[in-house]
């Protein structure tokens, strides 16, 4: 090569120029990339670093143990268990398949939990872990846990599950939990983030739904650091939740257990209060259902089962269903009328079978009528026309009003599911809701508690509460939450003359103890356990004249859903009223024999606290009653032990 | 022999050469791999595997190519320019056929266990021919339009290769060196006045035809520069990079969250977190403080450079030094400014610091013949 004088000093002086430009431009840039620096270091540092923050910290939840629930002598009611469950993380599992394949033949895997499983598996992110298995048994888990190293990416875990330990004893009263729905989720308008945690569960009926906000407890939490696909490197913080309230309710589950029994699969209802305290000591409606069941996840075919039994065993009868009371509501006309002052005591209504009235013929119960009937023999033998007599005297409103003063027509507030308030008919409801005159005959119907009249048996129960003292008592379910006393309402005196309470209580107490009283074969004999109560007999069906004429069809004759209810209100003891019971029997015929025996044994069971003396029972129906103890006795423990299908 | 017309007679020889290195230079190199070790083993969590230790054995590979090349007379590696591009030019071709596609491109070939990127080779290979060149040709020649002609087809040719892979950050880097290298040189300023006012008139034409018939890219090429202009505008795609590396940056504060802390990068918030983007995590973990020192290493290493050209009357061996200086400066600035939000994301690694084999061989290289002109510069009178 050639090479002629290289380092010319014009040559080097300019490319030292242009160097010096470049290089000059290169500390320029190095100075905007300084300042820069600064600016997104200095300046925005804790904008950057709150993001980064963000980036770096989730929120966990951490659900609360639900409270849970205790009869008043703190017998568990709804408690927390042990669920086991079994997971499988697929980056620890590396071929699902075969792990899986390996775990069916130590547990028992659910083909269609299975194929669920394993979807989810694939739409999810690798380090997260998918139930494979859900409530298996302690026994199931040991064996996984043994053949652990055979198994990777299994992990058996441990959550809270609610358990009732009673079955369906409770499950009108306390209801059950499940996992929670859209439409839970809509009853919010800002729902609480607790709600999303996976297979939270939430009260869905009875109490678990009403006191769902003091049983559901406040959510603990955790801050963890995940990485940018979101998976947990550490734990930075812990705060423990603070689990739901303790709940105690009124009820006596001895007693409670007793009269589920007692109703068998009789679709029935009983309601026990304390006239004390109002206190609800029973609540039980039959048949019922394992809630237990519903936790779990119920079967659409079991489901079905319970929806399509004419019995209904899903309905909570003793507070959302009302039955026209029959006779039971006699005691209401009697009462208004006499506040009225337009009957006395000794008074007379001539019976003759049938009354009149504009022009249409109402009937007595008995075709022969009755004869002369003052107040108490008209109440104990359930004489109808003497109670028409009263209606056309005293008016609706009148009756109306003293039905509301005894707790009728209103949703009493027990923290159940769908309380009705039941009917109290007047002139303004019918003209309201019917778009009619009241008649003369609405009246006639009313005043032996047919027509348009509806309670509910808990509202009968608070009705004869009220009778009994005088007071405006209403119930109460909950004793107490957390340990605090919830107020109860033993009432204030209903300002009502105590000498016609008296008449009336003492017509009652003829109604049991009378050999003419229509629930004379329902009486107690023990002194001082004398029971004072109601029969009623409340027609579904209205009988033609017809039928009237060739002679009306004997229940046991109609079928089952055409039978009238039976009815049977009373309190006890009559000296010293200690309770007040309500029972319904649907389609059970007459309240004398089919409602009267269950609420005399009711009484008993919950005046002794336990199985009464068979010489408290007259002694003709000392063997059936016997009988009948033992057989309850047997079945009690049962439907008392956990239930064994509980994994 | 064209090395004879130099004036040998003070330029040391023998082992006695080492003591005339660039001994600053030298060790300024040191502290800033020493920087990249550092972050390396920060982003493995606190170990030296995977990437801290080959990353060190790179280095000392590196630093004995260095001392090795800066032994031999700066003369030879002259001669050796037109072999060196032609070498190079020979290489880009050959890896359009036989390369590995990583990234969506191809980048390198495999030679026996070297993993060679032939555009890194490039960037020393263009340096060398155009600083030969110039050596080459009399200097009232410079600015003649045929002389400068020639030059520009030597850049765009393997410009036009590599942006054929495609790798648009190298493709970048080699025409930006190289218009740089022939300014310093000395042709005529107008020349790259007429070049500039074309391409602003180019960028402006493009964004004016948006929207419009002629439009002249395609719409996702426009997003793609509305997400650089506006990373928040799509932060979990294309801005996503962006935008959490600024984050990163940001949340280092002053003084940062200390050796280790960084949680952006360690938890994976960042990618590219041991190459492209490891000067996040510096200034996660090290804060301004940190990453305002590593910027002040590597402005002394372009003024070391600089200095030492501008003191070298061998017109190849200066601007060899400054082209080669050139280079390293467009490689930290393109990746600062790119992970600063100041440029697109483009593929260029940081300097020394970033984990990676041949780019980190080839700069030593190159660092080796600028320590070659320094030992072997022409001393006493001219």
């Amino acid at each position: 090569m050639r090479r002629p004088a290289k380092d010319t000093a014009a040559s080097h002086r300019k490319i030292s120029r242009r160097g010096l430009i470049v290089g000059g431009l290169q500390a320029g840039f190095v100075g905007l990339l300084g300042f820069r620096m600064r600016q997104l270091q200095v300046d925005q540092a804790d904008e950057f670093r709150f993001l980064a923050e963000e980036n770096r910290v989730n929120i966990r939840l951490i659900p609360p143990a639900r409270g849970e629930i205790f009869d008043r002598n703190g017998v568990a009611i709804a408690e927390n268990e042990p669920a086991y469950r079994i997971t499988i993380v697929r980056e620890d599992a590396g071929d699902v398949e075969a792990v899986v394949a390996r775990l069916g033949k130590l547990v028992e895997l659910d083909p269609e939990e299975l194929e669920r499983a394993m979807t989810e598996m694939k739409r999810s992110a690798p380090f997260l872990p998918i139930t494979v298995a859900d409530r298996v048994t302690w026994e199931d888990i040991s064996r996984v846990a043994v053949n652990g190293p055979a198994l990777p990416g299994v992990t058996p875990e441990v959550g809270l599950s609610r358990h009732y330990p009673m079955g369906r004893d409770f499950a009108h009263v306390v209801g059950y939990v499940g996992p929670v729905s859209d439409r839970d989720l809509s009853r919010y308008e800002d729902p609480p983030p607790l709600l999303r945690i996976p297979r939270f569960q939430i009260g869905k009926v009875g109490v678990e739904s009403r006191l769902e906000e003091q049983l559901r407890g406040s959510a603990g939490a955790k801050r963890v650091e995940v990485n940018a696909v979101g998976r947990v490197m550490r734990e930075l913080s812990r705060r423990e939740g603070t689990g739901g309230a303790t709940v105690q309710l009124t009820i006596d589950s001895d007693l409670q257990n007793y009269v589920q029994a007692r109703l068998g699969e009789e679709s029935a209802s009983v309601v026990v209060m304390d006239l004390q305290s109002g206190d609800l000591l029973t609540a039980a409606s039959s048949p019922s259902y394992d809630p237990n069941k519903f936790v779990r996840g119920i079967s659409v075919a079991d489901y079905g089962l319970l929806r399509d039994n004419d019995h209904r065993p899903l309905a909570s009868k003793t507070v959302q269903d009302a039955y026209p009371p029959g006779s039971t509501f006699k005691m209401v006309t009697v009462l208004a009328a006499m506040d009225a002052g337009l009957v006395a005591p000794d008074e007379t209504v001539w019976c003759p079978g049938h009354l009149e009235v504009s022009g249409r013929k109402f009937h007595c119960w008995k075709r022969a009528g009755h004869g002369h009937m003052n107040l108490e023999q008209s109440l104990r033998e359930s004489c109808d026309v003497y109670y028409y007599d009263l209606a056309l005297k005293v008016g609706i409103e009148r009756i109306a009003e003293m039905a509301r003063r005894l707790g009728l027509g209103q949703a009493h507030d027990v923290p159940m599911s769908a309380v009705t308030s039941g009917l109290v008919p007047d002139k303004q409801w019918k003209q309201v809701n019917r778009g009619a005159d009241w008649v003369i005959g609405d009246s006639v119907n009313a005043s032996i508690g047919q027509g348009f009249v509806l309670t509910s048996p808990l509202q009968l129960a608070v009705m004869t509460a009220r009778i009994a003292t005088g007071r405006s008592i209403a119930p109460r379910l909950i004793k107490t939450i957390d340990g605090i006393e919830q107020p109860g309402t033993p009432g204030e005196s209903l300002g009502l003359n105590e000498n016609h309470l008296r008449q009336v209580r003492r017509a009652m107490y003829a109604v049991s103890n009378n050999r003419r009283g229509t629930a004379y074969g329902s009486r107690i004999i023990a002194d001082e356990m004398r029971l004072a109560g109601k029969t009623g007999t409340s027609q579904v069906r209205n009988i033609t004249a017809a039928e009237r004429a060739r002679g009306v069809t004997r229940n046991q004759d109609l079928p089952w859903e055409r039978r009238d209810h039976a009815l049977f209100v009373n309190f006890a003891p009559y000296d010293n009223p200690r309770i007040a019971v309500a029972t319904v029997v649907e389609h059970g015929g007459g309240g004398s024999t089919a409602a009267a025996p269950i609420g005399r044994d009711v009484t008993l069971q919950a005046l002794y606290g336990e199985d009464p003396p068979l010489d408290a029972y007259p002694s003709k129906d000392r063997s059936r009653i016997k009988a009948q103890q033992e057989r309850l006795a047997r079945e009690r423990p049962l439907r008392g032990a956990p239930s064994s299908d509980q994994a | 022999m064209s090395y004879l017309e130099y004036n040998v007679k003070h330029v040391p020889s023998g082992p006695r050469k080492i003591l005339f290195l660039n001994w600053p230079l030298a060790l300024l190199l040191g502290a800033v791999a020493s920087v990249g070790f550092l972050m390396l083993y920060s982003v493995a969590g606190g170990s030296f595997s995977p990437w801290a230790e080959p990353q060190m054995k790179r280095f000392a590979a590196g630093f004995v190519i260095m001392l090795f090349v800066a032994m031999v007379p700066i003369w030879f590696w002259r001669n050796l320019a037109v072999v060196a591009y032609a070498v190079s030019i020979a290489l880009l071709i050959a890896v359009e056929f036989f390369g590995a596609v990583g990234m969506g491109a191809q980048r390198w070939i495999e030679l026996g266990p070297l993993r060679l990127q032939p555009s890194e080779l490039m960037k020393i290979g263009l340096v060398m021919i155009l600083a030969a060149y110039y050596d080459w040709l009399p200097v009232k020649k410079t600015s003649r339009p045929l002389w400068v002609v020639i030059p520009v087809l030597i850049i765009l040719f393997p410009t036009a290769l590599v942006l054929n892979q495609p790798d648009l950050g190298t493709a970048i880097l080699l025409l930006t060196a190289g218009g740089l290298l022939m300014f310093m040189a000395g042709v005529h300023w107008g020349y790259f006045a007429v070049v500039l006012a074309a391409l602003g008139a180019l960028i402006t034409a493009v964004f004016q035809s948006r929207g419009t018939d002629w439009q002249l890219l395609k719409d996702y090429q426009f997003r793609r520069i509305d997400t650089f202009l506006d990373p928040s505008s799509d932060p979990l795609g294309a801005g996503y990079h962006i935008t959490q590396s600024k984050i990163a940056l940001g949340s280092g504060g002053w003084t940062g969250r200390g050796f280790m802390q960084g949680t952006q990068s360690r938890l994976n918030f960042l990618p590219e977190k041991h190459t492209d983007f490891i000067f996040t995590t510096l200034a996660e973990e090290f804060g301004f403080v940190g990453a305002f020192s590593l910027l002040g290493l590597y402005a002394l290493i372009i003024f070391f450079c600089i200095s030492s050209a501008l003191q070298n009357r061998d017109r190849f061996a200066s601007l060899m030094t400054l082209g080669i200086a050139t280079t390293f400066f467009l490689f930290f600035a393109v990746n600062m400014s790119m992970v600063m939000g100041l440029a697109p994301v483009v593929g260029v690694p940081l300097p020394l610091v970033s984990y990676g084999g041949s780019a980190m061989l080839i700069l030593m290289l190159g660092f080796g013949l600028v320590q070659s002109a320094h030992v072997h510069r022409p001393r006493g009178a001219a």
